[in-house]
């Protein structure tokens, strides 16, 4: 870490807003656990929770980016001090779209308990959630100790929700070919896999973020994006079935 | 005016001593026209010394003995053919304090062209202060008082009658040694606008403790410390992602 500022209520300013993302993060983490229970055990209740949670995100969000300006205004940052400011407004508001998304997944949980549980399905969202989970824990991580290496590492694994994002995909369709009565619910499930899958690109964000913040540049990287369902057809005669 | 890409002043292993203290080592250094060029760094890093060897300013301090070269378009400023007048008024300079001639605002702009000669009769002294005095942003509020003394102006309005008195002997480069810190924000922004308007016409190099003029006026940034140039390049980067740790450290207010 850089030596500190010699004006120590400037190092006080950053340090807070940062404990404001971690503890924004740490929300956003806590409203996908949440949400998965609720799903796999209908449970309206905490359902309720995780949309209740999102506001919180959201006031957060605000605080953040109010906080964020504020120190624009008053201490005229400049380099990796201007490139933390900026991006911890754009890390603000990405978890907070990861936030809406988790609260998308909540409002499903009621069409969800109307209908039988499609197992397969429900493999691949656990498994989801799982790594948006972790993504959201270590990208922070590697926001707040200024791990480049960390951060890389979090941007890549983006590609194992986009693959399991596809799997489910094909899965769905063929499920839905075998069994069009169910095409509703399966639609519901393909819509809490794509939410997931777009959290995803949001954490990967986040993830470039940091990665500018250290180094001034952008990541270079070829984005490990390939979501092959954009172009998936099965033909109802096809051999996938 | 030259193709404004084009180096003017050529600063090449400049060293600088006061007696035994080495201000300056071994700075390169390249100025162009149409560009602001800023002078950044602490208290004593050699920032100033180093502008005042651009007209000669250390000639007057014995103890002081410059070695390296420093060239105003091809010419060494320090070769021996060289009329230190003349070069100054090729390169002028604005000082931190206001310093009028206690004389009146006319006689002040007029000092320089009368000196050396550039007016062939009061018609042509008339519309060099005219010009330079508009240039300069003053002329609208001094046209009627033309014979006040200068010294009865604001503190801003006595930088930009100095500001003029310079630019009245019609110099290529302007040297500004913190312009705008004995002014308050209002006079400063005023000078900043003038800096704006002067830079397609002059090369200007201005000596700064303020980070933020230095990002707002100038095109090119050089980082001075203990006497040398450790970073030089675009303002915007400089002050976006500076390459040198230390000068990282220096811009956003860190222990070095």
């Amino acid at each position: 870490m850089s030596p500190h500022h010699i004006s120590s209520s400037f190092d006080d300013e950053l340090n807070s807003l940062r404990s404001k993302i971690v503890k924004m993060s740490n929300l956003v983490e806590e409203q996908y656990k949440n949400a998965l229970i609720a799903m796999q055990n209908k449970d309206q209740e905490l359902a309720d929770k995780v949309r209740e949670t999102d506001r919180l995100v959201d006031q957060m969000d605000m605080e953040i980016e109010k906080q964020a300006i504020q120190m624009i205004a008053l201490r005229s940052p400049v380099a990796d001090d201007l490139r933390d400011i900026v991006s911890t407004i754009k890390i603000s508001a990405g978890l907070e779209r990861i936030g809406d998304y988790a609260k998308n997944l909540a409002k499903r949980v009621k069409v969800l308990s109307h209908g039988k549980t499609i197992s397969v399905s429900s493999r691949f969202i656990d498994q989801m959630i799982k790594q948006i989970r972790e993504m959201i824990t270590d990208v922070i991580d590697a926001y707040i100790t200024r791990d480049i290496d960390k951060a890389i590492e979090v941007w890549r694994r983006d590609e194992e929700v986009d693959n399991l994002y596809n799997n489910l995909f094909r899965e769905m369709l063929a499920y839905m070919m075998k069994e069009p009565q169910n095409i509703a619910l399966a639609t519901h499930l393909l819509f809490i896999a794509k939410n997931i899958e777009r959290a995803g690109d949001h954490a990967t964000n986040i993830a470039e973020l940091v990665y500018y913040i250290n180094e001034g540049e952008l990541l270079a990287l070829k984005r490990p994006k390939d979501d092959s369902s954009n172009y998936t057809v099965i033909e109802p005669n096809s051999e996938n079935l | 005016m030259e193709n404004t890409s084009k180096a003017m002043i050529k600063a090449r292993n400049v060293n600088v001593y006061y007696d035994d203290n080495h201000a300056i080592k071994n700075v390169d250094l390249d100025i162009s026209s149409g560009t602001v060029t800023a002078l950044i760094g602490p208290s004593g890093c050699g920032k100033s010394t180093f502008l005042r060897c651009i007209n000669r300013m250390n000639d007057s301090i014995p103890s002081c003995r410059i070695t390296g070269s420093i060239t105003l378009d091809g010419q060494d400023i320090y070769d021996k053919t060289i009329d230190v007048v003349q070069l100054r008024a090729r390169v002028g300079m604005v000082f931190q304090k206001p310093n009028p001639f206690p004389k009146s605002i006319y006689d002040n702009v007029a000092y320089g062209p009368r000196i050396h000669g550039f007016a062939r009769n009061s018609a042509e002294l008339d519309e060099i202060v005219f010009t330079s005095l508009q240039k300069s942003g003053l002329w609208d509020e001094v046209k009627d008082r033309l014979d006040t003394s200068g010294t009865a102006l604001s503190g801003g309005q006595q930088q930009r009658l100095c500001i003029a008195r310079t630019i009245a002997v019609n110099p290529e480069v302007i040297l500004m040694d913190e312009p705008c810190s004995a002014l308050d924000p209002i006079a400063t922004a005023i000078i900043e606008e003038l800096i704006e308007e002067l830079r397609s016409r002059f090369a200007i190099v201005i000596v700064t403790h303020s980070m933020q003029q230095a990002a707002r006026v100038s095109q090119k940034t050089a980082f001075f410390y203990l006497g040398e140039i450790l970073e030089f390049g675009d303002t915007s980067e400089i002050f976006t992602n500076p390459k040198v740790e230390k000068t990282k450290d220096y811009i956003t207010g860190r222990y070095g």
